[in-house]
């Protein structure tokens, strides 16, 4: 099984019906294992019981930039290799990465406001994810002005690969500029800074958290699939009407051309 | 080279001319600045503390105004489908008419910055920073902008869209441009380092532009 045996839609949903199942089964297993995990870690020295939103916004921030990611992926799919699904994977990635991005920038404002005292500051780690979020928009309103999905996937696929430039600025942007956000603490050279009591949870929901993604995008892509089935039997029905009513009399003729359109 | 000049060449000579709406820009620009005073109150302390950040905002929209006019029209009477065709490479085809409009439509504003600079109470130092680092930045603007106008083009009706594409995009000029302008005239911090960041962000956005653009041209003419 290679990724260009995944090309047929046909056999592509085949699959994922069967992955599917299992993939939402280990979601809500480690799901759990990794909530129970993080209420029974200690409480932080300073900053008490608060620090448990940690196992939740640090897992939401992480994927907000792997779906990125994985969009640009696709957009390479898309555009380099002419792969038939990638354009769905991008356009389906879209929503759930932008979801991700603000339950992320959500947790975070309830996060800072016990810790800094401000739900909002004009931070470059902050700035630079609500940027991430606006190019989330921003893609999914190119996605729905254009009307033919593969026009609409090639001139996505550009912006997505342009707006991949961001995602090295939010990485380093603690590092490079030193304001409010903390450092970084997990993914850093020399190791993790971060006590195994909550490295260990973090990193369990940081995998369940992928899988969830993993699951959400496999059915949006399913769907996407079927919706344009749905779209290509409407655009069939509709010129068949189009034709069989262009065969009747010669009056009906400017009706019929009007809806064909 | 000689076809590549003759399109830099056109290009400036329809935007300068009448209906061509280059200077138009710097209309927008100046009003813009004169909203300001209305709109935070006439205090002059204030506004020369204001002014390079007003001064900036009014470049970056005045260049987001003339930006659908860098292959709308081409693409209205055909000629856009003549330069893609042609043996010239798109990416350079695309570089060129860029230069040509930031030559017709970034210059004049960064012209008429000092003039603006006077309207803002700022002094002769502030309005070089001002000016300087516009001259830096502007090409990042027009150079990424050009990216949402190959992607407008290609939408029919996307001129709206293409603000809420681009203005993401150049949010990191808008920071390194006002930072250095700021450092120059109060800031204990140096002018050379967000300088140098900014001049990093054109000549990336030089080499990024053209071959995005001429990718999404490529791809929404067929």
């Amino acid at each position: 099984m290679t990724l260009i045996d995944l090309a047929n839609p046909t056999r592509f949903l085949a699959l994922s019906a069967r992955v599917l199942p299992w993939l939402a089964a280990a979601t809500i297993i480690l799901l759990t294992i990794g909530l129970y995990q993080s209420a029974l870690a200690p409480d932080d020295y300073q900053q008490g019981a608060t620090v448990k939103i940690m196992f939740i916004h640090v897992p939401n921030a992480w994927l907000s930039m792997f779906v990125w990611g994985v969009m640009s992926v696709a957009s390479l799919g898309t555009l380099v290799w002419r792969h038939p699904l990638a354009d769905v994977a991008a356009k389906a990635a879209a929503p759930i990465g932008a979801s991700f991005t603000f339950l992320a920038l959500l947790t975070g404002s309830l996060w800072g406001r016990p810790m800094w005292g401000t739900y909002w500051e004009w931070d470059a780690r902050l700035t630079s994810v609500l940027i991430l979020f606006l190019m989330y928009l921003g893609l999914m309103a190119l996605w729905r002005a254009v009307e033919d999905p593969s026009r609409a996937a090639r001139a996505a696929a550009v912006l997505t690969l342009v707006g991949a430039l961001n995602l090295p600025i939010i990485k380093f942007s603690v590092d490079w500029w030193n304001t409010l956000h903390q450092p970084a603490s997990v993914m850093r050279m020399g190791g993790s800074t971060l006590d195994k009591a909550f490295l260990i949870p973090l990193l369990v929901m940081a995998v369940a958290f992928t899988l969830l993604f993993v699951t959400l995008h496999l059915a949006a892509m399913r769907n996407e699939i079927l919706r344009r089935r749905v779209r290509s039997l409407q655009m069939m029905q509709a010129s068949r009407v189009a034709f069989s009513s262009e065969m009747g009399t010669g009056s009906r003729q400017e009706n019929a051309s009007t809806g064909a359109a | 080279m000689t076809a590549l000049s003759a399109l830099i060449r056109r290009d400036i000579r329809i935007a300068l001319r009448v209906g061509g709406g280059a200077l138009i820009g710097v209309l927008f620009f100046l009003t813009v600045v004169v909203l300001m005073p209305f709109a935070v109150g006439p205090d002059l302390a204030l506004l020369s503390r204001l002014g390079p950040a007003i001064l900036w905002l009014g470049a970056l929209l005045a260049s987001l105004l003339t930006l659908d006019r860098l292959f709308m029209s081409d693409h209205e009477d055909g000629s856009l489908d003549l330069i893609a065709m042609s043996r010239t490479p798109l990416e350079l085809a695309c570089a060129a008419k860029a230069l040509a409009h930031w030559l017709a439509a970034g210059l004049p504003l960064i012209v008429a910055t000092p003039v603006l600079g006077l309207l803002l109470n700022l002094d002769m130092v502030a309005t070089g920073a001002v000016a300087l680092t516009l001259l830096a930045g502007t090409p990042a603007l027009t150079f990424t902008g050009m990216i949402g106008a190959a992607l407008a083009v290609t939408l029919h009706r996307g001129g709206l869209l293409m603000a809420v594409l681009v203005l993401p995009l150049s949010i990191p000029v808008l920071i390194f441009g006002v930072a250095a302008s700021q450092a120059a005239i109060t800031g204990p911090s140096s002018f050379g380092a967000p300088f140098s960041i900014l001049c990093a962000l054109s000549l990336v956005s030089l080499v990024i532009g053209p071959f995005a653009a001429a990718a999404s041209l490529k791809h929404g003419l067929d």
